[in-house]
């Protein structure tokens, strides 16, 4: 017993260890040449604009289901008309964010790990060291960027396309009027609420990139190697991201409240 | 003169060491791997690495590059000692080292130009039709001149090969690393990658390590020679003997050589598990 847990956690710490290795090197290399420009804006563009339809969808459905919830207990107490505030607070400081996440996770997340795993079980990454290319700056740099830059901006457009699908909700099935509803959507939000919802995305595609690039170039054992890779992307990538979101949450209502 | 000068100096030379193992140790875990290893390669010959599947053959060309680190020992590579260099400082060493990998390793995202010409596009400011030109005149050295624009998967193994060599040798590095490059492949399609690293080593004067577990190909490349005729056709022969002596078998053994010599000197041993491997 003594010797499994022993074992466990000399494992988990040269993964903390090598984690943070990679972590420091594809910190360097955003700012020291070689930069690859062009991995830069293929990877700008898988991550952004390839998960658009993916957060368009979960940001519409989740502001509806939203408002049709909220709007059924706020009759309760006759407050049907603030339904927009709740809506627009929920979706800006809390919901958009991780769910924009976790969508990232499975979708970039998955990806990147088969990705670079199978790019370790055949030799592609010795092969690029083999050629004088650094893996870290030209897989794992242009990634995180991505992942730094496109997780807010997915995260607006999610937080905006949920607000709206809490209009549809509202307008149509609450017969709540257009006016009441934008206005309780504005009135919600204050500039706290909006550093928060910017602030989060940044720090859980950051996360989600790096854990991801981590697992996949640690991949061991053949094709068998990847699909564990994969799964355990998405999973430690998705507890990451809800354990982000509690501490963040915390240091922020400190900071900003 | 400057170390580098007189570094660069001496491996100009004729039958300076561009390679040497001294006393080389690896172990994963429990399991050694390399045992106090030593043995030199000279330039423009080809040292023949035999031994079972897992017996460290691969694991010496992933020291050579740096890929992986002895435990123990000294490996010098043109002159500098690269296991004691970072990863950054083994990118210079690189730069004269070709490795061809087993499978090929190919990038399955590029083409076969952009996987030729990897080393020009991304890490160096050559212009592109200079970087082109070079990719196509190594496309045809290698015949494979029609497959330019075609992905890794539309190849057969024995394309992948010739591939996987072209990208090595597009540089112009001054060694190259082959493992196991003929291994899977059909006897036709294995003579034709033992030509090109034979046609490598002799009209371009590159010093090689071939890891193989394929005794035909070891014994056809030691024991051939490329020669350009009058008209200027390339033409592979038999090998005169001291053109046979420059080919330098080690035979690998839980870690340990059991044998160091010339082909005719592998094929006249007596050694029983020589006997057995070569049977």
């Amino acid at each position: 017993m003594l010797s499994f847990s022993s074992r466990w956690l000399k494992h988990a710490a040269l993964e903390t260890q090598e984690y943070v290795r990679l972590v420091t090197a594809a910190l360097g290399g955003t700012v020291s040449p070689p930069i690859y420009r062009h991995d830069i804006v293929e990877q700008f563009d898988l991550l952004g604009v390839g998960s658009l339809t993916v957060v368009l969808l979960t940001g519409l459905f989740t502001g509806a289901a939203l408002a049709s919830q909220s709007g059924l207990t706020l009759d309760q107490f006759g407050a049907r008309p603030v339904v927009g505030r709740l809506v627009s607070a929920t979706m800006v400081k809390e919901l958009g964010p991780v769910l924009t996440a976790l969508m990232l996770t499975g979708r970039i997340g998955s990806g990147i790990a088969a990705e670079l795993g199978s790019m370790v079980v055949t030799d592609q990454i010795n092969a690029l060291r083999a050629l004088g290319t650094d893996p870290i700056r030209k897989l794992v740099v242009p990634r995180m960027l991505a992942g730094l830059v496109m997780t807010p901006i997915l995260t607006i457009i999610s937080d905006f396309v949920g607000i709206v699908g809490g209009w549809i909700v509202s307008r149509f099935q609450l017969q709540l009027s257009s006016e009441l509803y934008w206005s309780s959507v504005t009135d919600a939000l204050y500039v706290q609420d909006i550093y928060q919802g910017l602030i989060k995305p940044f720090v859980f595609g950051f996360v989600i990139v790096t854990i991801a690039c981590h697992v996949g170039l640690r991949t061991k054992g053949g094709t068998q190697g990847v699909g564990r890779a994969t799964t355990v992307a998405v999973v430690a990538g998705s507890v990451a991201v809800i354990a982000a979101d509690f501490f963040v949450t915390q240091i922020l209502a400190k900071a900003l409240y | 003169m400057n170390d580098a000068e007189r570094v660069r100096q001496i491996l100009d030379e004729t039958g300076a060491p561009v390679i040497v193992f001294d006393k080389v140790r690896l172990a994963f875990d429990e399991n050694e791997v390399l045992s106090d290893l030593s043995f030199t390669v000279i330039k423009g010959h080809t040292k023949i690495i035999l031994g079972a599947s897992g017996s460290g053959k691969s694991t010496i060309l992933k020291i050579i590059t740096g890929l992986l680190h002895s435990d123990a020992g000294v490996v010098w590579v043109n002159g500098q000692r690269v296991d004691e260099l970072s990863e950054q400082q083994m990118m210079i060493v690189r730069t004269d080292l070709g490795l061809i990998f087993q499978e090929g390793a190919l990038f399955d995202s590029l083409t076969v130009r952009e996987n030729v010409g990897y080393k020009y596009y991304e890490e160096s400011d050559m212009p592109l039709d200079q970087v082109d030109a070079r990719v196509k005149e190594v496309l045809g050295f290698m015949g494979l001149g029609e497959h330019i624009e075609k992905m890794p998967s539309e190849l057969s193994g024995g394309q992948r090969r010739r591939v996987a060599i072209a990208r090595a040798m597009a540089f112009k590095p001054r060694i190259l690393l082959y493992d196991e490059a003929t291994t899977g492949l059909d006897p036709i399609t294995a003579t034709t990658v033992d030509d090109e690293i034979i046609k490598l080593r002799d009209l371009e004067g590159v010093s090689s390590i071939v890891v193989t577990h394929q005794l035909r190909d070891a014994f056809y490349i030691a024991t051939n020679m490329a020669v350009r005729d009058a008209s200027g056709a390339v033409r592979v022969v038999p090998a005169s003997p001291e053109k046979s002596n420059e080919a330098e078998f080690i035979m690998l053994k839980d870690g340990l050589i059991v044998f160091e010599g010339n082909a005719e000197e592998l094929r006249r041993s007596t050694d029983p598990y020589l006997q057995t491997f070569l049977s």
